[in-house]
């Protein structure tokens, strides 16, 4: 209970501890270092991105201990990897550990992989009740997120690699935003693991992160998904780099909360009842997802429209995307009427959630595939 | 209890909750709508798809621009109407509650509350029970009660105000929103103050009825302009026509850029452009405007949003090929122009349709396999440009057209060379190519030369008593002049039929078993025509002497396929592009949209209250203080499990406080 707290208290400064401060150090040096050395390749936006990464990463990592260490140990070992490159793209396939570990690919294999085994180490941790297995579980996704992380680390640096023009942060496809997806999600199911201290929901989003992991994989053998591509005009702005993030934070919280509702189903009907959280618990979770995934997605599809009203001229065009966006969130608000002006509980806000995934999976996938519009870029 | 009048009933049913879930639903189902039925497309393309009857309908009910119809415009309207009046419903509870600390709470309503514990022991001052409230975040009120003290504290107030500011945030958002829409147009149009032109005619010829002054509060519209051209107009595509919207200003395109990846993907457009005055012509300003960075003027946003060919020149050379002319004559023509061309007593109409400076092609297959680890990065080696091209439709007289893709440079296969022009009879079917091979001195003379002598009834008898005698240079005559018939036959039926008149003969005429055999002898006999006939137009037209090698084995089987293809290409010329000189257009979108900033403020307000209503908790905590005796009571407007940590925390908190003292 130690986040929720801290923040409460005024002395949540004086609370931090050595490795706190060095930890924020660490990242502003770095932030600086990048900015001395780029700075002036960066427009006025993404000097303020800089800092501001560095400070939301600073304020995260007081809040949640573990991202501390995450972050530290994906900032070193990309940095190992970028540095191995030596500048030559062609090192991917032969040295040794770009070639089975940290090229971008590698990465993202490896994480799949983990993400694979952290849904079956779960499950059989559900299934034989053993909470060293929960922690095995816990373990691996967090391999898996750091892995993911690393991997999108140095496949932006890779992208600048091809040339200095194609250069960008990869979150600019679905093959790249879905590697986001798994990360997001996994990261925000991991906070609620470390504030319920209860590690048996693993056994339900896990696999909806695997049936992610699943498409990517798909995505790039059928498809040839993973090439990095330079991007077309209409994506060139600082405006992605908000954009698409709020946006999975609120993809990614949305399906947390639709597991979670699977969850409750099942417990409200006894089953699996006794390994999982008490039905209270799962009805909050529930709601505290769709609360901070409404408050993302509100915000996302915001940033949304002001980015289209720099690119295509209006802010708001009923371009499927953004119509389907609007559905979501109405979705979602009319969720948030319901259980807080009505106060309604149970089973019919839980098969909501649930449908509501169906809807926001729609809204991110199908929209891209069956409808077109703006967003699939086929023309300029 | 009031008599409820038809007022108040309203009132009731537009501020509650079941009215507004209502409206979401029915908000996302009609939005459902537009997505799935692609919105404002040429009314033609519907009548196709859905038949007349569906289209009238359809179109009665607006699904063809379902965002700007009446109805749903009014489902707009009626949520920022539902979201009002729950504001004004809200207002005075909200702001009360924001003042009140409820200190005026009785011991027995305390002790009603759901959340509530008693300490009984030594009490400590009330005073250490305040350092904590204060500690905690909590502001707090003192009145004694029951002769003891109550603290009736508080926190997290600013909840209240998220309420506000979100739902005074829709309302914002929606009238910003209205504001540029196309209200006051659809208004006009009904009242009939404003017609939509459906007539292709020039901008100078539309009616005012069409017309909206430079005045107008809010539009949207396009224009293209080819390089070196100037407009002072917009165009707003409405229905199945459009409006003509006059700007405050002219303004001109100097030069259009784009640029491009290594891989052919667009890296850049942009747009020189000047904006000139429109009463004295002299230039405002000049800017470059790009994809993501608009140009700002006088409340009007211009906005790079597409581009295509402003009117290419074009110099062609025409082959006729069914007739016996091997030359061909010179053409001009502009990309978006149309020219009319006698051919063998027939009029073509042709219509240049565009122009590609060039095009990246991957030859063969992609040279990557699926890469599941390792490198990211495509290995592009196999692609490659193939140089400009262009397309035009040829009409024929019956008004009927076919579509031709023209490559301006030659093209390798398999180590040869040839010109390549595509076919085909529908739009949107992938095209059918045409390969003509190029001569020893890369020209296509040779092959027409060749074309114009294999189409000519007059010198098959000269091919083919130069063919028998280099065959049976001791026969006696008849023998030669029976195969110079045969010849002569064979060299008719490819000119008419090609290879399948050819083989329909074999099939008619030979018995099975020795059609194989009879068919490589036609073949061969073909081709050593086609030698005999090129050696002879060679030296008629002062060449040298063909050589006897492989590579004329090459040129003559490819020249015989060509010919034989040519029976497809439905058109009697080809054209070949020998200059050109690219002139580009740029699309402009010009928008004026003062609703934008209400809309803004309103995301602001939006997402400030949103974030205030989830992030900041509302709580209210009650300690009745009396002589060895501590009431304490919690309460929330949110029910969370955050909510049942804190008050245990309190709890237990408060416990000790009386322990220790
Ligand atoms: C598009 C329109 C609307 C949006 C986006 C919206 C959004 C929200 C949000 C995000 C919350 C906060 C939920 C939470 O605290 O977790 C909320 C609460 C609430 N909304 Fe709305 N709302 C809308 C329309 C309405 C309408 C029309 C009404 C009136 C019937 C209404 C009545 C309320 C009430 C009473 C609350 C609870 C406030 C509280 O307890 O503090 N809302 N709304």
């Amino acid at each position: 209970m130690t986040t929720a707290h801290a923040l409460s208290r005024q002395n949540f400064l004086s609370s931090l501890s050595v490795f706190d401060w060095l930890y924020a150090a660490l990242l502003w040096t770095g932030a600086f270092y990048a900015f001395t050395k780029y700075g002036h390749y960066m427009d006025v936006y993404e000097k303020g991105f800089l800092f501001g990464a560095a400070t939301i990463f600073s304020v995260l990592g007081w809040l949640w201990k573990p991202i501390r260490v995450l972050l530290l140990t994906v900032a070193g070992v990309s940095l190992f990897g970028i540095v191995d490159y030596q500048g030559d793209l062609t090192r991917a396939n032969h040295a040794f550990f770009l070639k089975y570990l940290l090229a971008s690919q590698s990465a993202i294999m490896w994480m799949s992989t983990l993400f694979i085994l952290a849904t079956l180490t779960y499950w059989l941790a559900l299934a034989i009740r053993s909470p060293f297995a929960e922690k095995v579980g816990s373990a691996l996704t967090w391999s898996a997120v750091a892995m993911g992380l690393i991997g999108l680390m140095v496949r932006w640096y890779e992208s600048y690699l091809i040339s200095p023009d194609v250069g960008h942060i990869p979150i600019s496809n679905l093959y790249e935003v879905f590697i986001l997806f798994s990360i997001i999600t996994s990261l925000l199911y991991l906070y609620y693991e470390t504030r319920y201290n209860n590690r048996s929901l693993g056994a339900f989003v896990l696999p909806l992160i695997s049936a992610a992991v699943g498409f990517l994989l798909w995505y790039a053998i059928d498809r040839h998904a993973q090439d990095i591509q330079p991007l077309v005009p209409a994506l060139q702005s600082y405006w992605m780099k908000l954009h698409v993030p709020a946006n999975f934070i609120g993809y990614g919280s949305f399906s947390l909360s639709a597991m979670v509702a699977v969850a409750w189903l099942l417990a409200d009907r006894g089953i699996l009842a006794s390994r999982l959280p008490s039905l209270d618990i799962l009805d909050d979770l529930m709601y505290k997802s769709i609360a901070v995934g409404f408050g993302f997605f509100t915000i996302a599809t915001i940033l949304g429209a002001m980015w289209a009203a720099e690119a295509w001229g209006g802010y708001w065009s009923w371009d499927p995307k953004e119509t389907w966006a609007l559905i979501v969130w109405l979705n979602y608000a009319a969720w948030l009427h319901i259980r807080l002006v009505k106060g309604l509980r149970g089973a019919f806000l839980a098969w909501w959630a649930v449908i509501g995934l169906f809807v926001t999976v729609f809204a991110f996938l199908g929209v891209n595939m069956f409808l077109s519009g703006l967003h699939s870029y086929g023309t300029l | 209890m009031t008599p409820s009048t038809p007022t108040k009933s309203l009132y009731e049913l537009f501020s509650s909750m079941r009215f507004a879930i209502s409206l979401f639903t029915l908000l996302a189902i009609a939005s459902v709508i537009g997505t799935v039925l692609k919105q404002n497309q040429p009314y033609t393309d519907y009548i196709i798809k859905f038949g007349q009857f569906w289209f009238t309908t359809f179109r009665w009910m607006g699904l063809f621009d379902v965002y700007h119809t009446v109805w749903f415009v009014s489902i707009l309207f009626f949520l920022v109407l539902s979201t009002g009046t729950c504001i004004y419903r809200n207002l005075p509870g909200i702001l009360r509650d924001m003042r009140s600390f409820r200190a005026e709470a009785s011991e027995q309503s305390l002790r009603h509350f759901h959340h509530q514990a008693e300490f009984f022991g030594t009490i400590p001052s009330t005073h250490a029970l305040e350092q904590y409230l204060t500690q905690n975040g909590y502001a707090f009120r003192e009145r004694s009660l029951n002769g003891g003290t109550l603290l009736a504290a508080k926190r997290g107030n600013l909840n209240r105000l998220g309420y506000l500011f979100a739902h005074s945030a829709i309302v914002f958002i929606c009238i910003g929103g209205l504001i540029d829409g196309n209200l006051p147009l659809q208004a006009e149009q009904a009242m009939g103050l404003k017609h939509i032109e459906t007539r292709d005619i020039p901008e100078s010829e539309v009616p005012a009825i069409s017309r909206l002054s430079s005045s107008n509060l809010s539009f949207r519209g396009n224009v293209t302009l080819p390089e070196n051209d100037s407009a002072d107009v917009v165009f707003l595509n409405v229905a199945d026509g459009y409006l003509v919207q006059e700007l405050p200003f002219r303004i001109a395109l100097k030069k259009f850029h784009i640029e491009h990846y290594s891989t052919g993907q667009p890296k850049t457009f942009a747009s020189d452009v000047v904006l000139l005055d429109k009463k004295t012509g002299q230039p405002i300003l000049s800017r470059t405007i790009k994809v993501n960075h608009p140009l700002i003027y006088d409340g009007i946003a211009i906005y790079q949003s597409s581009f295509g060919d402003g009117g290419t020149h074009l110099a062609l050379s025409v082959w006729n090929l069914n007739g016996p002319q091997a030359t061909a004559i010179p053409l001009t023509g502009n990309i978006h122009d149309d020219t009319s061309i006698q051919v063998n007593q027939q009029t073509l109409r042709l219509e240049f349709k565009d122009f590609h400076p060039f095009n990246i092609e991957s030859i063969g297959a992609d040279t990557t396999p699926a890469n599941l680890g390792g490198n990211a990065v495509a290995d592009h080696k196999n692609l490659r440009n193939a140089g400009p091209s262009f397309e035009y439709k040829i009409r024929f007289a019956d008004g009927q057209a076919l579509e031709y893709d023209n490559y301006m440079l030659p093209v390798q296969i398999d180590n040869r060379w040839f010109m390549v022009t595509g076919m085909r009879d529908m739009p949107n079917k992938p095209y059918h190519y045409l390969r003509l091979p190029l001569d020893p001195q890369s020209s296509l003379d040779g092959f027409m030369r060749l074309r114009a002598a294999l189409m000519n009834p007059d010198v098959y008898p000269q091919i083919a008593q130069n063919f028998a005698r280099s065959v049976l240079p001791d026969s006696q005559p008849d023998e030669q002049k029976k195969l110079e018939i045969s010849i002569i036959k064979e060299l008719t039926m490819f000119a008419h039929g090609g290879y399948p008149a050819i083989s329909d003969f074999i099939e008619h005429n030979i018995p099975a078993n020795q059609r194989d055999q009879a068919a490589q002898s036609y073949l061969k006999i073909l081709e050593l025509s086609a030698w005999q006939a090129y050696v002879m137009v060679e030296a008629q037209a002062h060449q040298p002497a063909p050589a006897q090698n492989d590579a004329t084995g090459w040129f003559l089987r490819d020249s015989l396929n060509a010919l034989n293809d040519i029976q497809f290409y439905g058109a009697p010329i080809y054209l070949q592009l020998d200059h050109f000189n690219q002139v580009q257009s740029s699309g402009l979108q010009l928008t004026r949209s003062p609703g934008k900033n209400l809309v803004y403020f309103g995301s602001m307000l939006l997402v400030l209250g949103v974030f205030t209503m989830f992030f900041i908790q509302e709580r209210r905590l009650w300690l009745l203080v009396k002589p060895g005796e501590v009431l304490f009571t919690m309460s929330s407007n949110r029910q969370t499990f955050d909510f049942e940590n804190e008050f245990s925390r309190h709890r237990q908190a408060i416990a000790k406080l009386i322990q220790e003292s």
